[in-house]
């Protein structure tokens, strides 16, 4: 890793697409799947310990009140019932949860409220039982006082307010504040043709993923071991938080991975289930699972995402080329902010797009309100940003009469200014934006479609086309969650995101690979993994195995976020794969009697360069490395196994005046979305009639899978863009609760996304890889908006509000008839 | 203002006399239990939890989702509600009773695998045996008829379309082999 803060000098040029490899490129079938097929996956809830009890968790039905008293002595003379833990009796014997937020004694976030509930759903109690429909039965018998307060729910209001707060000590519903500006962004608007401003509202949405969050505590009395199975939480190396909240030593404390149904980031973050298993297994000695129902996860899951209101704008000169961008920002964090403003961070990582755009300025204020806190989804920040962005150029485009795709060609950063600092510092390592613009119109037949579109608005039809060009940045630094302080605010400058990974050849030549974060979450790790060593050493995926370790006594890993996880496996195994190579080398060398410099590796074995009848393949050099010491190399250690820590592939630090914030989020795809929709006017519906995604994520591992994550993120961006809403009443009270009113999208709801690929390597990842995994959901949004506004230019209508629900379809209609 | 939050009933009033038990037979992939559940308990906590098949998920238990999706009787139907008392003499089919052997998937799964229709999994027995049934009542069906079909199952990972494509090729292959 660089951790330098001068530019890129050490970026290498791009590298042209390799394409003599074996299995990185091809469509393989995943080794996950023939178990989940048979319902053999063992998903957390599947798992059943000797002896284990149930837990469920009484929630506060009131946004704001403070806890008076709760009585819990009918619950625990319930049947089955071995124990309830009410909210002030955990303050008393657990830590606060892990929260990297600012000033976190100040809105101390516990498993469970101890003085005030601050949201509908905050737990005040745990009722544990021997199964879970006694704990719900006895959780109905605990008496809770409450003394109910004025809720803070509109984030603008709660901005200004000072005498009602959600929390007291924190003296204002402010968490954060700041204005960063980069570049000469006074100069850059005084000097531009026009600025064009919006207001635009980014709803609150949410992951939900079909597998809620779960955990089964396991502790041992005897020897102070806590064993947590879990499915959420990936990062290993700080794991030593949930250990801090437990109260045991963090060597004492082993979180165990398990495969998952789904996450989209929503697992990430997710200390509470863990956390409420674990305590409630110190408690009762016992084993003792805790899954959330649907309702726990949508009210207490800790996962929403953002939920912002953004005054944007953009200067710009007459001939449509862009100058300068401000965005202002109000974000509704909801009760607590437990990574910070981590994702407006994320989204600086790309606030200019693909554009080049020389000055900009970026103000955050993170408001806290009676709602379940934010948590990742998806995009984590920069969905909402690549959509402001994307909706403020189409703004622009109509008031200059440009078409959309050609005000966006003619400011896309062009292919020789790469490696490219955007004005807040990030760089983008490589790109070529203009083919998958070209790409895409062409798939799409653009002018085809712009000439069938007004043939059928002839016939009265509401046809809209929506163009974005949009990026994803991938592989997020640790930078992000702290450069929004200053140096001598933060305590610990992190700037490791590592991966881990441990690797052994056995005796025959089977190639096993451990993997210390990486829960399945559908994002293919064990088959990324198992791709990426059978590239190494010539074996069929299918043959290599996979394992995950639990956190103790485990390699430091941070696991899938950030659209991370490909590029740093690629790297892990990268690396461990060549020491093992190196070794086998030797012993090669040594038998053979020839210099290793002699020697190549071809198909699976090593030989005499060009010498094919002398090759020793990897099971013969490994039965000699396991049981022939004295073949090996004096020195030389039996067996063949190597452990790499990978870590973050380019890395600078922010300028400690925060004019630069230096490069974190490196790694930087590209993409271009094109979609035809029409528009009921009476109804509101939109009707997706055609949808075109072309992706560039450098080099491509397993291209069946990567569009998989492409029409599965777009699928999610429709939900975003159309659907999905966390709603909440002026009391505070949650609208939604079931998959009954927030509407995740059916089958009939989402487009068939034709797929298109261009292939831009990463100058500084192993292969050339860059992340994907978000990529659809950080374009649909932006596409679906412009085709609406398109379809209904007659009535006027922009969309500035998501999601474009069919009544806000209808209402702007009806507005802008008057 | 203060507000208590009453509890719901009374400790006499839960029922816990084991007398309301109810006796139930039922047959799941051919193989037939008795079992004693109370007249509350749910299907799918019979299939998972008393009879250990657990690939049979919830994700929603409210009805909705359709994650939970079990064949009875040959019609899929949502085990989160169902109670266990209504599947007394039926016959009950759940992923695991898909696959004729241990080495062989069936085509729809075979199908799911090679066209990844599938990604964390968690959708995919209700969305097998959805499938399943699908094709027994149309063996050839068209791209639409089957994103209509599906339409009553959730799936957050795949946006459908490969489902859709595993669907048509598993048809193809069945109408190959009958
Ligand atoms: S779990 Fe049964 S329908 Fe969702
Ligand atoms: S594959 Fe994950 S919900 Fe369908």
């Amino acid at each position: 890793m660089s951790q330098t803060t001068d530019s890129h000098a050490d970026v290498p040029a791009p590298m042209a697409p390799h394409k003599d490899m074996k299995w990185i490129g091809k469509s393989v079938k995943r080794v996950e799947d023939p178990k989940l097929l048979r319902g053999l996956g063992r998903y957390i809830d599947d798992v059943v310990l000797p002896g284990m009890l149930h837990a469920a968790v009484l929630r506060s039905p009131h946004a704001h009140a403070r806890i008076v008293s709760v009585d819990a002595e009918r619950a625990r003379r319930a049947p089955g019932v071995v124990a309830v833990l009410t909210g002030p009796e955990a303050a008393e014997q657990f830590g606060p949860l892990p929260d990297s937020g600012p000033a976190p004694d100040k809105h101390v976030w516990r498993v469970l409220a101890a003085d005030k509930v601050h949201y509908v759903g905050e737990g005040v109690a745990v009722v544990v039982a021997e199964n879970r429909y006694q704990a719900e039965d006895a959780r109905t018998l605990i008496d809770v006082t409450y003394d109910v307060l004025e809720p803070v729910v509109d984030p603008i209001a709660a901005a200004e307010d000072t005498g009602n707060l959600v929390h007291e000590a924190l003296g204002t519903n402010v968490a954060y504040e700041r204005t960063f500006t980069f570049g000469d962004v006074a100069h850059d608007f005084a000097d531009a043709d026009l600025v064009v401003r919006d207001r635009l509202r980014w709803g609150r949405q949410t992951a939900h993923p079909l597998d809620t969050t779960a955990a089964i505590g396991d502790y041992d009395a005897g020897t102070g071991e806590m064993v947590v199975h879990t499915n959420s939480i990936s990062m290993t190396w700080l794991a030593f938080g949930a250990a801090v909240a437990l109260g045991i030593p963090s060597n004492k404390l082993d979180l165990r991975p398990y495969i998952s149904g789904g996450s989209f980031g929503s697992k990430q973050f997710c200390w509470r289930s863990t956390v409420t298993a674990a305590m409630m297994s110190k408690i009762t000695g016992r084993p003792v699972k805790y899954v959330e129902d649907r309702l726990d996860h949508q009210l207490n899951g800790d996962q929403h995402g953002s939920d912002r209101y953004y005054d944007v704008e953009l200067a710009l000169m007459r001939d449509g080329t862009f100058r300068s961008l401000k965005i202002d920002c109000v974000d509704d964090y909801g009760a607590y902010i437990q990574f910070g403003v981590g994702s407006h961070g994320n989204a600086l990582a790309q606030v200019t797009g693909p554009y080049r755009i020389t000055s900009t300025e970026y103000r955050v204020r993170a408001v806290l309100t009676n709602k379940t806190q934010q948590g990742a989804y998806r995009g984590f920040g920069a969905d909402a940003g690549n959509w402001a962005l994307e909706r403020i150029v189409d703004k622009a485009a109509a008031e200059l009469g440009l078409d959309p795709a050609d005000i966006r060609r003619r400011n896309l950063i062009p292919p020789d200014a790469f490696p490219y600092h955007i004005p807040s510092g990030n760089m983008y390592d490589s790109g070529n934006y203009e083919p998958v613009l070209d790409h895409a119109l062409q798939r799409f037949d653009y002018d085809g479609w712009r000439r069938k579109q007004e043939a059928m608005r002839a016939e009265g039809r509401k046809i809209g086309i929506g163009v974005v060009t949009a990026n994803e940045r991938s592989v997020y630094g640790a930078t992000e969650f702290w450069f929004w302080f200053d140096d001598k605010d933060v305590p610990v400058k992190t700037t490791s995101t590592p991966e881990g990974v441990s690797m052994t050849v056995d005796t025959v030549g089977a190639v096993t690979v451990t993997l210390y974060s990486t829960p399945f979450w559908g994002n293919s790790s064990d088959t990324v993994a198992a791709m990426l060593a059978a590239e190494e050493f010539d074996v069929d995926p299918a043959d290599v195995s996979v394992v995950h370790h639990g956190t103790k006594g485990g390699l430091p890993a941070a696991g899938p976020g950030g659209s991370r996880l490909t590029v740093m496996l690629a790297g892990a195994i990268t690396g461990a794969s060549k020491k093992i190579k190196d070794k086998l080398r030797r012993i090669a060398a040594h038998d053979m009697e020839v210099d290793e410099a002699d020697l190549e590796w071809v198909d699976g074995g090593y030989q005499v360069r060009g010498a094919e009848d002398s090759r020793r393949s990897i099971g013969d050099l490994a039965m000699l490395a396991y049981l022939v010491k004295t073949a090996l190399p004096d020195g030389e250690e039996s067996g063949l196994a190597a452990d790499f820590v990978y870590d973050h592939p380019h890395l600078t630090m922010p300028k400690p005046d925060r004019s630069d914030l230096g490069s974190f989020y490196p790694c930087v795809g590209h993409a271009c979305h094109l979609v035809a929709v029409e528009v009921d006017e009476e109804t509101g519906s939109v009707d997706i009639l055609d949808y075109v995604a072309v992706h560039d994520s450098g080099t491509l591992v397993n291209p069946r899978s990567y569009d998989g994550q492409i029409v599965g993120g777009t699928a999610q961006g429709v939900g975003t863009a159309l659907a999905e809403e966390m709603t909440y009443d002026a009391a505070g009270n949650p609208l939604v609760g079931t998959f009954w009113d927030y509407l995740i999208p059916t089958a009939l709801d989402v487009p068939e996304v034709n797929f298109g690929h261009e292939e831009t390597p990463s100058p500084i990842t192993a292969h050339g890889i860059k992340g994907g995994g978000e990529a659809g959901r950080l374009m649909a949004p932006g596409a679906l908006s412009a085709a609406i506004d398109d379809a209904l230019r007659d009535h006027g209508v922009r969309v500035t509000e998501l999601p474009a629900t069919p009544e806000r379809i209808v209402g702007w209609i009806q507005g802008h008839r008057g | 203002m203060t507000a208590t939050h009453e509890s719901a009933a009374g400790l006499g009033e839960i029922d816990t006399d084991p007398a309301a038990l109810h006796p139930i037979t039922i047959t799941v992939n051919g193989t037939t239990h008795r079992l004693a559940v109370e007249g509350r308990r749910l299907l799918v906590d019979v299939l998972r939890q008393d009879l250990r098949l657990t690939g049979t998920h919830t994700g929603c238990d409210q009805g909705v989702c359709g994650v939970c999706t079990v064949r009875l009787n040959g019609a899929t139907v949502r085990s989160c509600i169902t109670l266990a008392v209504q599947a007394d003499g039926a016959e009950v089919r759940t992923i695991e009773g898909v696959a004729p052997d241990a080495r062989t998937l069936h085509p729809i799964q075979q199908a799911f695998w090679e066209k990844q229709g599938l990604q964390c999994g968690f959708c995919t027995p209700g969305m097998v045996l959805r499938v399943q049934e699908i094709l027994e009542q149309n063996p050839c069906p068209t791209r639409a008829q089957v994103r209509e079909g599906i339409s009553s199952n959730l799936c957050r990972c795949t946006g459908y379309q490969f489902i859709v494509d595993a669907t048509v090729e598993a048809a193809e292959r069945m109408a190959e082999g009958s």
